[in-house]
């Protein structure tokens, strides 16, 4: 199985995107860490493997690529018979999860990211919180939540009836906020709530942010 | 067949799911949904879409939303109709078109779609434009097409030799865009030019953009 390789940071969201599925998959991949505080990821030689210059970049031998929900489908695809199963065989099933991997790039993720970024990133980087605007995010997000509450009352997963690859998108981000003041905005609502918990007890998520306590 | 797409003729989300469908040559019955009257976000419309927003793809007894998720369910679905949108049949050519489609939907849309709506949609709703937003986001679409000239110095296509869903993606955004007064980054830029007035000259996308006008009547 050699040859899997990515380029990333562990603090990095969509970083832990990718090692959240290499964990499901049970995959074995060589992490080469990118120095992000040295502007290591806008180097000539980091260019050549993302030319926007992000973290994470993925090598499966001739196989380059970039932008985390690209490498995580990719994954999922290729290596369907590893480990969890993140995709559906039933046609229908696959289609509905597609729509929450969607929803979470353009619905979740643009609201929780910014949130995640003032309330817990903006800190470990020394700088300071805008409360007004972290209070608009929280209510943007709790809109999103709402949606999400309805879907979790009907199926267990954001993917639906199974864990599956929607699921994990999500916890990273879900990772930084369940553990700031935003964690209300999930508790607040029963099924959301429960479902962010058990994303994130899931054994291969206690391996990504294992990364992360190395540092 | 039984597809059925729900939206409305002049949206940008609405006609990247057209587009696809008429690269597949496939058949279809079209339902307007009456945007100016809030239809979107009421029920029994809520019931397709929890988000109210179009389009809407029925097919049978399934119901999908998100312009992407559709294209993407159509191109995998009639992958053997029409135009190979997703390259299939090769793993390496599968993954490239994979990044190519979240390049779009991650990079060039956040810069793209402030523009159009600053530009185009702001006006027709009765609010002023907002210059700021207009010039940061110039800056970083400025950025992307700088990576995207590279790219397509190179080869003819985003995702390689061929068009995918990862240049089909583009067209809605880009075709309102080039109505602004920005369209020089683009017609600045040579080989993003050139891959611009190839994927807007094809037959699929012409037959949409008719009905493409930024206007309420």
């Amino acid at each position: 199985m050699g040859g899997l390789r990515v380029h990333g940071s562990p603090f990095s969201t969509a970083t832990m995107r990718v090692l959240a599925v290499f964990h499901e998959k049970e995959l074995e991949y060589d992490f080469v860490q990118v120095d992000m505080k040295s502007g290591e990821h806008k180097t000539d030689k980091f260019l050549a493997l993302n030319p926007f210059g992000q973290v994470p970049a993925f090598e499966d031998g001739d196989i380059k690529m970039f932008e985390s929900r690209a490498i995580t489908q990719y994954l999922a695809h290729t290596y369907a018979d590893r480990g969890t199963q993140l995709l559906f065989k039933e046609p229908k099933k696959m289609a509905d999860q597609s729509v929450w991997v969607e929803v979470e790039a353009h619905h979740f993720d643009k609201v929780a990211s910014k949130l995640a970024w003032e309330l817990c990133l903006k800190p470990m980087f020394g700088m300071k919180t805008d409360e007004a605007t972290a209070e608009e995010l929280k209510g943007e997000l709790g809109k999103v939540l709402d949606v999400y509450e309805a879907r979790l009352s009907r199926t267990t997963f954001i993917s639906g009836d199974a864990f599956g690859l929607a699921d994990v998108h999500h916890a990273p981000v879900v990772h930084y906020l369940m553990s700031s003041p935003a964690k209300e905005v999930f508790v607040a609502r029963p099924h959301v709530g429960k479902w962010a918990e058990y994303i994130l007890s899931r054994p291969a998520w206690a391996r990504v942010v294992a990364l992360q306590n190395k540092e | 067949m039984g597809l059925k797409v729900y939206g409305v003729p002049m949206s940008t989300c609405t006609t990247r799911v057209l587009v696809c469908l008429h690269e597949k040559g496939l058949e279809f019955e079209f339902v307007p949904v009456n945007f100016l009257g809030g239809e979107h976000k009421q029920p029994p419309f809520l019931e397709k879409n929890p988000f109210g927003q179009i389009p809407v793809l029925e097919d049978s007894d399934l119901t999908l939303f998100e312009s992407r998720a559709i294209t993407g369910y159509i191109a995998d679905k009639f992958k053997d109709t029409g135009c190979d949108l997703i390259r299939h049949g090769d793993c390496n050519e599968a993954a490239v078109v994979r990044v190519w489609v979240e390049v779009e939907a991650q990079q060039y849309n956040p810069a793209i779609q402030p523009i159009v709506y600053q530009c185009l949609v702001a006006p027709l709703i009765g609010k002023t434009s907002d210059q700021k937003i207009i010039d940061e986001s110039l800056e970083k679409l400025g950025n992307v097409l700088d990576v995207y000239e590279a790219r397509l110095s190179k080869i003819k296509y985003l995702a390689g030799d061929h068009f995918t869903l990862a240049d089909l993606h583009h067209l809605s955004y880009t075709f309102y865009f080039m109505k602004t007064p920005y369209a020089s980054l683009i017609e600045s830029r040579p080989h993003v030019k050139a891959w611009w007035e190839d994927i807007s000259s094809r037959p699929a996308f012409v037959k949409v953009s008719v009905n493409m006008k930024y206007e309420f009547n």
